[in-house]
């Protein structure tokens, strides 16, 4: 629930609302498009699959069902879009949306979480736990890099440790194999 | 009283040394996660799912049971302190309980969230104890069209009934059947919508898509509009009431219990209904006594719906238990923990794993007690963690919810998965889809298709088989009034959230439901 002030469009694609005129979430159609392309994959996906026997329903029926909805779904959002259906973005204890969003944070995010996908196994965890975390704070405006270090650090290490004696998981250790 | 001497029995169980442990550890770790600004209950059991994985079943859901009514009680603590609930079901409770605060109070309305949660919690428990085992014996004998109605009901209620737009709610429900499609069809064994990914073969682990989108897609969703200025925290001391508070909540107390139990028990339930009619009751009864303190901080506005709010999260248990169906975000990433531990919820639970399920029973009552006990004397403690710096904050959120998807499998496209769906949990805050739809979606859209299947096998491929059971068409009924008695009441009268908003409107403060 958002007062009219926080709905603000927030997306180059959005008019900057002038009162007189109905406003409108143009992003919303690049959702709806998406829709229409799960959708409509979902049901070629279902087109490649081979019928079983003894099974009246088969595995088709129910991709079908979902793809043809998902589909229509999208044509319905294009419809309520056009009439002027703005979103009520979802507002919280620490999202102010008076601003405009700030998609290059994000994007910062996206990139150093992209990082750690890419290095857990070979760095290990320790360190790229650890280089998530500072990453992260740093993306989101931290600049205490030393305190953030350790404190990525005392977390990484840390839960390592706890994994692989509390849970027995064990995590990669990677280049620090041995050492830890 | 057969269901007392199980329960006993129960406890038995859970009661060693080592259990109350987990126990207790589950209470602080889950108040802990749920104080954090921006994590709700069912965010805080599913980034604290992987501190469970090597303990056995019981351990586990002694240890669940903690995390479960910690990360409860956390949220209305930050709803309190902050004026910012974390859910929907915490709106009520932050209306008058931020008032309170604000008025000197922060310590009554604390005290009176705390024990009004334990008396709702503990009444509800007992409760489940008496209607779950029946509602299974009647289960068993369900068969699979009733069932396929069933999950019907429950998707259709949550999508349409809950939500402010059921256009925005099924979307949300078809984007999880999608993601509930990933993998290998059940009956033929050929991998759907996987992109020639083994992994994906293997479907999607159900607690990376619920960390995706709640802990991931929040953080960054965040990260996009970061408050620059602090939130402002009102300080607390140690949570006392006074005689005269208690004689003025355990009425409201016990009266939310009544509304936020059955709410919680039928598959269309969910806690912002009972807390709404919790809090407009105590409201007029307080008028009627000529001590109407509501607006300036009235602590029945806090004991009221805060008993609801548990009561309904107590009640959940019985569709959870009894039928496998979860109806609040926190029952469907519960529901995904026990499958995680090979304990499929549903009819048959109460007669295959019945040790489990009494003991899981006497662990939330455990857990209840455990919370009320370490909880009042630690609040000032957690209101300190409303302090955390923000970057540091949300960065440590994602540094969990990559070990708790890691964790799980140890590969590292988890974590792949786990971006993806955490820039869908993004999306879907940007335009405002609710997350509960999708995460029914995903978990029940695989045993959906599983029952249509079976019911059409029983009926060699007659689509009237799926209303041959005389339940099933009494289901589709009700399914029919879910549709239809949402916008007829709509017209006749706005909807909770409106009301709230109308409320909270002269505070003029930005607020959230969803």
């Amino acid at each position: 629930m958002s007062t009219p002030l926080d709905t603000h469009p927030d997306t180059p694609g959005a008019p900057a609302a002038p009162a007189a005129e109905p406003r409108r979430d143009m992003a919303q159609l690049g959702l709806a498009a998406a829709l229409v392309v799960v959708g409509a994959y979902t049901v070629y996906d279902a087109t490649t699959l081979r019928i079983g026997f003894g099974d009246p329903v088969g595995p088709r029926v129910f991709p079908y069902v979902i793809g043809a909805v998902t589909v229509l779904l999208g044509g319905l959002l294009v419809l309520a879009t056009l009439r002027g259906d703005v979103p009520e973005a979802e507002g919280g204890e620490d999202v102010d949306l008076r601003q405009p969003a700030d998609w290059v944070t994000v994007l910062k995010l996206v990139g150093v979480f992209m990082f750690t996908v890419l290095t857990v196994s070979s760095l290990g965890w320790a360190i790229s736990g650890a280089i998530l975390f500072v990453g992260s704070a740093w993306s989101l405006g931290s600049r205490t890099l030393v305190r953030d270090v350790i404190v990525g650090l005392v977390l990484s290490v840390t839960s390592w440790y706890a994994f692989h004696e509390g849970l027995g998981v064990i995590l990669p250790a990677g280049i620090l194999d041995g050492v830890l | 009283m057969d269901n007392l001497s199980l329960l006993m029995g129960g406890f038995g169980a859970v009661l060693t040394p080592e259990n109350l442990m987990y126990c207790a550890i589950g209470v602080l770790l889950g108040t802990f996660v749920g104080v954090l600004p921006g994590i709700g209950p069912a965010m805080a059991v599913a980034l604290l799912l992987p501190v469970t994985y090597g303990l056995d079943p019981v351990a586990a859901f002694i240890m669940f049971a903690g995390i479960y009514y910690g990360g409860m009680y956390g949220g209305s603590t930050t709803a309190i302190l902050l004026n910012t609930p974390g859910e929907s079901a915490s709106v009520m409770t932050a209306l008058e309980g931020n008032l309170m605060a604000r008025a000197g109070k922060a310590a009554q309305a604390l005290a009176t969230a705390a024990i009004g949660s334990f008396v709702a919690g503990t009444i509800g428990t007992l409760l489940v104890v008496f209607f779950a085992p029946a509602l299974a014996s009647v289960a068993v004998e369900i068969g699979a069209p009733s069932y396929f109605a069933l999950m019907v009901l429950a998707m259709v209620s949550v999508t349409s009934v809950l939500g402010g737009s059921p256009l925005r709610g099924f979307i949300a429900l078809f984007i999880g059947l999608t993601i509930g499609l990933v993998g290998l069809d059940l009956n033929t064994g050929q991998p759907r919508l996987s992109f020639d990914q083994p992994l994906l073969a293997d479907r999607i682990d159900v607690v990376v898509v619920a960390v995706g989108i709640f802990a991931l897609g929040e953080a960054l969703w965040v990260a996009a509009h970061l408050r620059r200025s602090p939130a402002h925290v009102i300080p607390v001391g140690r949570p006392w009431m006074s005689r005269l508070d208690l004689r003025r909540s355990w009425g409201p107390w016990l009266r939310g219990t009544a509304y936020g139990f059955p709410f919680g028990a039928v598959p269309a339930g969910g806690a912002e209904i009972p807390t709404f009619l919790s809090y407009i009751t105590e409201k007029r009864i307080a008028a009627r006594k000529g001590q109407d303190e509501f607006g300036r901080g009235a602590i029945e506005g806090v004991a009221g719906p805060e008993a609801a709010n548990n009561a309904s999260a107590a009640g959940t248990f019985v569709p959870l238990l009894a039928l496998g169906l979860p109806v609040t975000a926190t029952s469907a990433v519960m529901l995904a923990a026990f499958q995680g531990y090979g304990i499929e919820p549903g009819p048959s639970l109460m007669t295959d794993q019945p040790d489990l399920v009494w003991a899981l029973l006497a662990s939330l009552l455990i857990g209840n007690v455990l919370l009320l006990v370490l909880n009042l004397p630690l609040a000032p403690v957690w209101a300190k963690l409303l302090r955390i710096p923000r970057p540091q904050l949300y960065a440590g959120i994602l540094f969990f919810a990559a070990l708790g998807a890691y964790a799980t499998n140890l590969q590292a496209f988890d974590l792949f998965l786990l971006l993806l769906l955490g820039l869908l949990g993004l999306m879907m805050r940007r335009f405002a889809l609710p997350v509960l739809p999708l995460i029914l979606g995903v978990i029940l859209g695989p045993l959906m298709e599983l029952k249509l299947r079976e019911a059409m096998a029983i009926s060699g491929g007659d689509v009237s088989g799926l209303w041959s059971e005389p339940l099933a068409i009494a289901i589709y009924v009700v399914v029919a009034i879910a549709v239809v008695a949402p916008l007829a009441v709509r017209r006749i009268r706005p909807t909770p959230a409106a009301v709230a908003e109308e409320l909270q409107a002269p505070a003029d403060e930005e607020e959230k439901v969803r």
